[in-house]
């Protein structure tokens, strides 16, 4: 259910971005989303073929571009790598790391006609 | 006229008793009232429905096939980018006339209702107050808060599973919100989707109830983080179940270190003075715009 809400923005962005009149087609759409963020890849991919159907990016390709958690140690001041948000710290076992990145859900790119 | 609109997708409605808002001398669609924007394309996003609203009656979809070479466009938007700037406007909006906002958020079935409806009687009629709820279906709740004699809007989801700062911005414009109040939003019964939405509160107040599992914090991480507050609800079921509170506690703060815990029953009144002192401190933080 949350994919498909977020895959409904997501459409609301491509649609916002055609009134230009820059594209009237989406072939792929590529999409940044953070490890930390919440979201299944395969859940978003099949809530975004659901929403896309009669519109402009129906069919479109969804590829993502996953980008890994990370967060910075309050007790060794490293920055490490995260698999999930409440993980302490994998070099020292510091507690709580603060998030510095893989939260993003971003529309990066489209491939349009 | 609407200042937040920009308008969203989903099938949420928006109910409430129309003789809240005398200012408004028609009932005619609100699409009408406060859609002036000069698009040439559909723009309905929502309308009237009886005495409530209907969001997303569909996107003006192009339909355009196109053999075309393929090319590339940079967007770099943020998916939660339009929800994050509605939350902006609404925060705004809040700290300018010092209203003191809070988002409760929990699994269906925690004791929301009933908590914020003993919240209003412990208030007394003392603070000026209105509630949003946030329902998939039916204005129970909305109903069981005006029972109180509080000021109440339901927001029907549709097939949305939580609340977005759209439908909260254009509920905060129906309710005629008093200066200096305190507005209390109830959200879908979910713990994973509105973690992610922001709607301008002040705080998020996650309520567990002591029927669910002490381990939730640790199942449903991104709200408990998000969360400032969490009250472990229904307390005085406590000797009848197998629920550990400390572990419990310990749980949310291995997610959030930060979180302030009240343990509470609402039916029995337990931690419902701590409750209030939480909420009338942060009221009037709100008032004097700390």
């Amino acid at each position: 259910m949350h994919e498909m809400s977020l895959a409904e923005d997501m459409l609301q962005i491509i649609e916002d971005n055609a009134r230009s009149g820059a594209y009237t087609r989406v072939k792929t759409v590529w999409l940044e989303i953070g490890q930390l963020a919440g979201v299944e890849e395969e859940a978003m991919k099949f809530c975004f073929d659901a929403v896309a159907r009669h519109t402009l990016a129906e069919g479109a390709r969804l590829e993502i571009i996953a980008t890994e958690g990370e967060g910075r140690c309050p007790d060794c001041h490293k920055t490490v790598k995260l698999a999930e948000r409440y993980d302490p710290c994998p070099e020292c076992g510091g507690f709580p790391v603060e998030i510095t990145g893989g939260t993003e859900m971003r529309v990066k790119e489209l491939e349009v006609e | 006229m609407c200042t937040v609109c920009g308008c969203g997708e989903g099938e949420a409605t928006i109910a409430e008793e129309t003789h809240l808002h005398p200012h408004h001398g028609h009932d005619g669609p609100l699409h009408a009232r406060v859609h002036s924007h000069p698009h040439e394309h559909a723009h309905i996003q929502y309308r009237a429905a009886g005495n409530g609203l209907h969001f997303g009656l569909g996107a003006a979809h192009a339909h355009a096939p196109g053999l075309s070479q393929g090319r590339m466009v940079q967007i770099e938007q943020d998916i939660l980018g339009k929800n994050n700037a509605y939350a902006a406007q609404n925060r705004a909006r809040l700290a300018a006339r010092g209203i003191f906002a809070i988002n409760l958020v929990s699994s269906p079935g925690s004791g929301k209702t009933t908590l914020l409806t003993r919240t209003i009687e412990g208030l007394h009629g003392e603070i000026p107050l209105a509630v949003i709820e946030g329902d998939q279906q039916t204005s129970f709740d909305a109903e069981r808060i005006r029972a109180t004699g509080a000021t109440a809007i339901q927001i029907n989801t549709g097939k949305g599973c939580h609340l977005d700062a759209h439908m909260v911005g254009h509920a905060m414009e129906r309710l005629d919100l008093a200066d200096h109040s305190l507005l209390l939003i109830e959200n879908v019964g979910n713990l994973v989707c509105p973690a992610s939405f922001d709607l301008g509160e002040a705080h998020k107040v996650a309520i567990l109830s002591v029927t669910e599992g002490e381990d939730k914090p640790l199942k449903y991480p991104d709200m408990f983080h998000a969360a400032d507050l969490m009250l472990l609800n229904k307390v005085d079921l406590l000797p009848y179940l197998d629920f550990d509170v400390a572990r419990c506690l310990e749980y949310a703060r291995r997610v959030n270190p930060r979180i302030r815990v009240i343990l509470t029953s609402a039916t029995g009144g337990e931690g419902m003075a701590e409750w209030l002192d939480w909420l009338l401190a942060g009221l009037k933080n709100a008032r004097s715009g700390v």
